[in-house]
């Protein structure tokens, strides 16, 4: 080597890379759960206006021991479950028609981009006159609320399949129906499995919407009555289990996208 | 089954692509196509197995397809085209489900395809683990599995490496050798069409026309790597198409 001064070469290449840490997302949660704990108590923060974490959990376990947790807990997962099975799998339907046919996309878009801005709270009173005050308007509602999301996100799906595969099951002579179910609906499914998590979280805010009115069970209707009690305890569980839904959800479909999606590199 | 085209000519609205364009693919015989980029010889291969219409004249498929074949006209994609949620085996059996050939009478096409490409330890692997010409050699073991009268192969070496290409050449000559095929092969490199063509179609720029077509008489299993009657053809071939690629090169395109 020659007296040149040498420096090492600068490393300029890190970053934008972000990776899923193990216990930072609960991390989180618990330390957020602690500063509240911790205010309450000490008295910096009041108690009429955030409930203290633990008299939450007590609230949660009487809830539990009283077996009121199930009452309400049933008609709601219940409802959710009908409804988003409604919506979800006639908004996929509608969506691959949309992703197949002319005709059906052009009448179906402006159709769907009309109905996607209106909050179908809105249209609670509505779904009531047309399918009464019972289980069918809540199941209505909660449909309704998932299918426009989903038709979206379906035939964008569609749309994104790789072409170059269609054309190659033509190519081998491929029936119409074979190129659907075997090339277009596993090559969309990337896309409709991520359309499914917009939906199921609309699905449980519409949820609780629906039980706001007229239900006498349901987690809505117990947010409402403790809502209208000011009883910041029960609000409180209410929230968290609905919290809870939704984290649960989302692990699902995380499983059936590792299950279902393996093949992606 | 040889192939006739005659009078092909087509134009994607305003711009002319090809104009009437005659050739003959006769059984048995490797047909290379070659000429500057976008003087429509993919489009033609696409005309040759009916995936677009021209707007004048006719592809005409003469004699009837072997016994046997399932697939007469098949293609061999320059991106593969495989199905990546399906393992190497579920794409082979892909095109025969069609055909109504499932269970043991698939598995042993299958088995014999895929020994014929050298994957027989592949079977179960995803494309996503497989190099790019392993991939090519899927596409190439799904393409006989179909048992085909024609063989429409679009660039099929083009998005390899350039050691790759040379080892599936290898292949796809000890393919032909041991039971030979027809094939339309588009190309944009000499050095291939020279070593796999029986007969080489030397297109001119848009409006694609046949300039010239140039015989090889010598056998597949003969030519080699650099071999100097071919580096001969090739080099004609290629001063030919210097002058037309440099236009081609330089035209501003409006699509």
């Amino acid at each position: 080597m020659s007296d040149t001064p040498a420096s090492e070469v600068r490393f300029r290449g890190g970053g934008f890379a972000p990776a899923s840490r193990r216990w930072v997302g609960a991390g989180v949660f618990v330390v957020l759960i602690l500063v509240m704990e911790w205010g309450t108590r000490a008295g910096w923060i009041s108690a009429l206006s955030l409930p203290r974490p633990s008299d939450v959990l007590v609230t949660f376990g009487e809830l539990w021991q009283s077996g009121l947790l199930f009452k309400h807990l049933g008609p709601s997962l219940s409802r959710l479950f009908f409804g988003a099975l409604i919506g979800v799998s006639v908004g996929i339907s509608v969506g691959i028609l949309i992703g197949l046919f002319s005709y059906i996309r052009s009448g179906m878009v402006p159709l769907v981009a009309a109905i996607f801005p209106i909050p179908k709270i809105a249209l609670l009173p509505l779904f009531v006159i047309w399918f009464g005050i019972g289980e069918g308007s809540k199941y209505a509602l909660i449909a309704f609320g998932t299918f426009t999301p989903t038709v979206v996100a379906t035939y964008g799906a569609v749309d994104n399949v790789d072409r170059s595969l269609i054309r190659m099951g033509q190519s081998f002579g491929l029936s119409w129906f074979s190129i659907v179910r075997k090339i277009v609906l596993p090559g969309a499914m990337p896309g409709i499995l991520s359309g499914l998590r917009i939906s199921l979280a609309i699905a449980i805010i519409l949820l609780v919407a629906a039980e706001m009115l007229g239900a006498q069970y349901g987690i809505g209707a117990y947010i409402l009555e403790a809502g209208s009690l000011y009883d910041l305890e029960r609000l409180f569980a209410g929230v968290v289990i609905l919290s809870l839904l939704g984290v649960l959800m989302s692990a699902v479909i995380g499983m059936v996208e590792r299950r279902l999606l393996s093949w992606r590199s | 089954m040889d192939i006739h085209l005659d009078g092909i000519s087509h134009s994607y609205g305003t711009t002319e692509v090809l104009r009437d364009i005659s050739l003959e693919v006769q059984s048995g015989q490797i047909v290379c196509l070659v000429g500057p980029s976008g003087c429509g010889k993919s489009t033609l291969l696409r005309f040759l197995g009916g995936l677009e219409r021209p707007d004048r004249g006719r592809v005409l498929q003469v004699g009837a397809p072997p016994e046997g074949c399932l697939n007469p006209l098949t293609y061999i994609f320059q991106d593969f085209a495989l199905l990546p949620w399906r393992s190497v085996r579920g794409n082979i059996s892909l095109v025969l489900e069609d055909h109504g050939i499932r269970g043991a009478e698939a598995e042993e096409i299958i088995a014999d395809v895929l020994a014929r490409t050298r994957l027989t330890d592949f079977a179960d692997a995803l494309p996503k683990q497989l190099s790019g010409g392993m991939k090519q050699r899927v596409a190439i073991a799904r393409a006989l599995a179909v048992r085909p009268a024609v063989m429409l192969m679009d660039e099929p070496l083009s998005s390899l490496d350039s050691q790759t290409r040379e080892l599936l050449m290898d292949d796809l000559i000890a393919l032909w050798s041991r039971q030979p095929f027809t094939a339309v092969y588009v190309t944009h490199n000499l050095a291939e069409a020279v070593r796999l063509g029986h007969k080489i179609v030397v297109l001119s720029r848009r409006p694609g026309q046949v300039r010239d077509v140039v015989s090889i008489a010598k056998p597949l299993a003969e030519r080699g790597y650099g071999d100097a009657d071919l580096e001969a053809t090739q080099k004609h071939l290629w001063s030919m198409m210097r002058d037309e690629a440099r236009a081609a090169d330089q035209e501003l395109i409006n699509v």
